[in-house]
C-alpha cells in the first residue's frame, strides 16, 4: 500500500531549563494514502506534539519522518514552509480565521505564499469555488464574526483545501462545536475522504467522532498503545 | 510580471491589514503627517525667502560696491591723521577715470532733515546728495519728469527727485512736478519722480527718499560739515570755516571776510578737500567685482598717499558679501527649522515602531497561522515592513498636502514669499518611506522570528 506518512521511532523531548521532559517516547506508524485516521488519547498524552511534527511545524528530537516518500527530518525552515503550503492543510480547534477579513480573503490567504503566483482574479475564483464546496457559496463576503462556529470551521476547511493538498491534519476540529455542527464538519471530512481521496488525520477526545474514521490510533503517555486504559474491546484498533 | 503581481498582492495585504483598524492606523501615522507637513512647510517658506532675497539683490544691483571713509565705519567722524584725506568727489572722478572694471561711479552724501510742502511735513529715511550717475549705479529709473543734470551738480541747483513714498506723504495725489518743497528752509524744485523700488534687504523703504545734487545738499543743507550723523553737529558747524564756500555759496553767513583773489594767490591756504560720505561704484559685471576692488584700492591708496604696509583709510563693501551673508542666514534658519521638523519625524517613527510592536503581539496568532499555511520568515518580515512603509507613505502624502496647504496659508495671511519645492516633496516621500523601513524593521523582524507552534497557541 502507498504510504503517505511513515514515521519510525520518533522521540520528542522538551527542555525546561535543566529538566528534560520526554513527550513522545518512540512512536512508529504508517498512514496509507487516502486513509482517514483518528488519533485518540487523554489530554497531555502528546497528540498535538505528534501532529505538529507530522505537520512539519516542529522537528522531532530523534527519529525518521517521511512524508510522501520524502525525508522531512533534514529540511530547512523555508523548505518546510513550502511543504506545508503545497502538501498540507491544517484545521484547528479554534478555527484561526483572520478577524475582520472576508471568508473569501481568508480562504485565498495561503495562495499568497504559493510559489507559482496566480492572478488576483484566479485566486478569488478558486477561493469562491472552495467555499462553494463546503456549502458557503452564498457567504463569500461574510466576516468570521458574522458566521456560526460550524460555518467558521467550514471556512477553515476551505482554506486548508485551497492548494489541493493530499493530506489534511485536524487537531480537535470539533472541540469548539456542538454535536450537531460537529456532525456537519465530520460529514464534510468524510466526503473529502471518500470522493476526493484526501488523506485525513484527525485528533479527537470523542469516541463518537472517532467512529467516523476508518482506523483509530491510541496514544498514551507518548507511546502508541492497542487500547486505552479502561476501554472496552469493540473500540480496539484495527490495523490495516 | 509575476514580480509585479506579487508586490501588488503584498501591498494589498498590507493595506487590508491596516484597514482592519483604520482609526489606529490614522493615529499611528499622525506623527509622520505632522513631521512631513513641517518639513514641507519649512522647505517651501525657506525656498521662498531665498528666492525673494535673490530678487531683491538683483533689483538692488548686485554689482554695486560701497566705498566709505575708513573712520566712518566706526561711527565717529574724523579727518584722519597727517595729510591723509577721507573720500572726496575727486576720488570718485579718479575712480571713474582710471578703473577699467568700473561702469559708473556716484559720490554720495546723506542727511536727515524735515521736508515741508505746504502745511505738510515728513522726515524721509534718506536724503541723498549725488550726481546723475547715482540712478545708473543703483539701476533706478525716473518714473516721471526728468533726472538731475551735471549742470545741476556743478551749480548746486536747488532741484530734487522724489521717491514714491514722499510723493504720497507730501502731495497726496497732487502732481509734484515743478512744485517747491523745503528742506531746512531751503526751497527745492521737484524735477522728477523716481520709479518704485520697494523695500531693501533690511526691510527699509527705499522709496522714502529725496535725491538732490550732492553740492546742494552739502553746502546748502548741511553747511560745510562732514557730519550728517547728527543734526546738532551740523547746526553747530554751520559757522565753521569752509574754504569752498566761495565756490558753492551757502546760506549761512561767513564768519570771516572774504579773501580776494589776490590775497588767495599771494597766500595760498591748504585746500581742505570736501569730504563725501560714500562713493558708490558699479562694476561692469558681477565677475568684474574683484578686479574693480583691486583697481579702486590702488587708485585710492595712491591718491591718499598711503605707504605700502600702512592700512587703508577707506573700506570697500561688496554687496555680494552682504547678500551672501543674508542668504546664508536664511539658509541657516531654514536648516535649523528643518532639523526640528526632522526630529518630529523621528518621534513619529518611534510612534510607528511602538504601534507596530503592539500590532505584532496582537496578531501573534495570525502570524502563526500564516506560517502554518506556508509563510516563510522573510514573507512575514516583508509583510510587516510593507505595512509600516505603507503607513508612513500614507502619512507622508497627507503631510505633503497639509504642509503645502500650510505654506499657502502663510502666503495668503502673512504675505510671506513661498515657493513650491518638488525636491522637498521627493525628499518627504523618501524620508517617510525610510522612517517606515527603519522603525518598522524591528517589529517586523520580531514577528518573523516567532515560533509557529507557540504563535498559534498564543492567547
Ligand atoms: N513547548 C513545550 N514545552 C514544554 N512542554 C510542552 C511543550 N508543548 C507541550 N508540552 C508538554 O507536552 C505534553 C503533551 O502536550 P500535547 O501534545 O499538547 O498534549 P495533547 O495530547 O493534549 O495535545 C504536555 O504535558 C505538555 O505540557
Ligand atoms: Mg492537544
Amino acid at each position: 500500500m502507498d504510504k503517505i506518512i511513515e514515521i519510525q521511532d520518533i522521540h520528542k523531548t522538551y527542555r525546561m531549563g535543566d529538566i528534560a521532559v520526554p513527550v513522545l517516547k518512540g512512536i512508529s506508524l504508517f498512514v496509507g494514502r487516502g486513509e482517514m485516521v483518528a488519533l485518540m488519547g487523554s489530554s497531555g498524552s502528546g497528540k498535538s506534539t505528534l501532529m505538529n511534527i507530522l505537520g512539519c511545524l516542529d522537528r522531532p528530537t530523534s527519529g525518521v519522518y517521511k512524508l510522501d516518500g520524502e525525508l522531512m527530518s533534514n529540511l530547512s525552515a523555508d523548505q518546510r514552509a513550502m511543504v506545508r503550503n503545497r502538501k498540507l492543510g491544517f484545521v484547528f480547534q479554534s478555527f484561526n480565521l483572520l478577524p475582520r477579513t472576508s471568508a473569501l480573503d481568508n480562504v485565498a490567504m495561503p495562495l499568497t505564499y504559493t510559489a507559482g503566483h496566480l492572478s488576483e482574479k484566479e485566486a478569488r475564483r478558486r477561493a469562491a469555488e472552495m467555499l462553494a464546496r463546503v456549502g458557503l457559496g452564498e457567504r463569500l463576503d461574510h466576516e468570521p464574526s458574522q458566521l456560526s462556529g460550524g460555518q467558521q470551521q467550514r471556512v477553515a476547511i476551505a482554506r486548508a483545501l485551497i492548494n489541493q493538498p493530499p493530506l489534511i491534519l485536524a487537531d480537535e476540529p470539533t472541540g469548539n462545536l456542538d454535536s450537531r455542527t460537529s456532525e456537519e464538519v465530520l460529514a464534510m471530512f468524510q466526503t473529502l475522504h471518500q470522493q476526493e481521496g484526501i488523506t485525513i488525520i484527525m485528533v479527537t477526545h470523542d469516541p463518537q467522532v472517532a467512529r467516523h474514521a476508518q482506523r483509530v490510533i491510541y496514544i498514551h503517555d507518548g507511546l502508541i498503545v492497542d487500547r486505552l486504559p479502561g476501554q472496552d474491546d469493540n473500540q480496539a484498533e484495527v490495523r490495516p | 510580471m509575476r514580480y509585479a503581481q506579487k508586490s501588488w498582492r503584498t501591498f494589498r495585504t498590507a493595506l487590508k491589514a491596516l484597514l482592519r483598524n483604520p482609526m489606529r492606523a490614522m493615529l499611528t501615522t499622525l506623527g509622520i503627517v505632522i513631521g512631513v507637513a513641517a518639513v514641507i512647510a519649512m522647505m517651501e517658506i525657506g525656498a521662498g525667502s531665498s528666492a525673494s532675497i535673490q530678487k531683491t539683490i538683483a533689483k538692488m544691483g548686485a554689482n554695486v560696491l560701497d566705498v566709505r571713509p575708513g573712520a566712518a565705519a566706526s561711527g565717529g567722524v574724523t579727518f584722519g591723521s597727517g595729510s591723509t584725506t577721507t573720500l572726496t568727489p575727486e576720488d570718485a572722478d579718479a575712480i571713474m577715470r582710471e578703473c577699467s572694471a568700473v561702469r559708473a561711479v556716484a559720490p554720495l552724501v546723506h542727511t536727515r532733515a524735515q521736508v515741508v510742502y505746504g502745511n505738510r511735513n515728513w522726515v524721509p529715511t534718506f536724503i541723498y546728495g549725488s550726481t546723475p550717475s547715482y540712478l545708473d549705479v543703483q539701476n533706478w529709473t525716473i518714473g516721471s519728469g526728468v533726472s538731475l543734470t551735471n549742470r545741476d551738480v556743478a551749480n548746486g541747483n536747488k532741484v530734487c527727485l522724489l521717491g514714491e513714498t514722499l510723493v504720497r506723504e507730501l502731495f497726496q495725489g497732487e502732481n509734484p512736478l515743478g512744485k517747491e518743497i523745503r528742506i531746512k528752509n531751503i526751497s527745492f524744485r521737484v524735477v522728477g519722480v523716481l520709479g518704485r523700488k520697494g523695500a531693501n534687504m533690511m526691510g527699509m523703504d527705499q522709496d522714502d527718499v529725496i535725491i538732490a545734487p550732492w553740492t546742494t545738499i552739502k553746502y546748502r543743507v548741511t553747511g560745510a560739515t562732514l557730519s550728517d550723523a547728527n543734526q546738532s553737529a551740523s547746526s553747530s558747524s554751520s559757522s565753521s570755516v569752509n574754504t569752498l564756500s566761495n565756490l558753492y555759496p551757502s546760506d549761512q553767513p561767513s564768519l570771516y571776510p572774504e579773501r580776494s583773489d589776490v590775497q588767495a594767490a599771494d597766500n595760498p591756504m591748504p585746500v581742505r578737500f570736501t569730504n563725501i560720505d560714500h562713493i558708490l561704484v558699479s562694476a561692469r559685471s558681477a565677475g568684474q567685482i574683484p578686479a574693480a576692488i583691486d583697481q579702486i584700492t590702488k587708485v585710492l591708496r595712491e591718491r591718499h598717499r598711503i605707504r605700502p604696509g600702512e592700512a587703508d583709510d577707506f573700506s570697500i563693501r561688496d554687496m555680494a558679501q552682504m547678500t551672501e551673508a543674508l542668504t546664508s542666514t536664511t539658509t541657516q534658519m531654514t536648516n535649523l527649522l528643518l532639523a526640528v521638523a526632522m526630529i518630529s519625524l523621528v518621534v513619529g517613527g518611534v510612534g510607528i515602531m511602538n504601534i507596530m510592536l503592539v500590532s505584532v503581539t496582537e496578531r501573534t496568532r495570525e502570524i502563526g497561522l500564516r506560517m502554518a499555511v506556508g509563510a516563510r520568515a522573510k514573507d512575514i518580515l516583508q509583510q510587516f515592513l510593507v505595512e509600516a512603509v505603507v503607513l508612513c507613505l500614507v502619512g507622508g502624502s497627507l503631510g505633503i498636502g497639509l504642509g503645502h496647504g500650510g505654506s499657502l496659508l502663510v502666503r495668503m495671511l502673512l504675505r510671506w514669499p513661498v515657493e513650491t519645492s518638488p525636491a522637498a516633496i521627493a525628499a518627504a516621500v523618501i524620508v517617510s518611506a525610510s522612517v517606515g523601513m527603519i522603525f518598522g524593521f524591528y517589529p517586523a523582524w520580531k514577528a518573523s522570528r516567532l515560533d509557529p507552534i507557540e504563535a498559534l497557541r498564543y492567547e
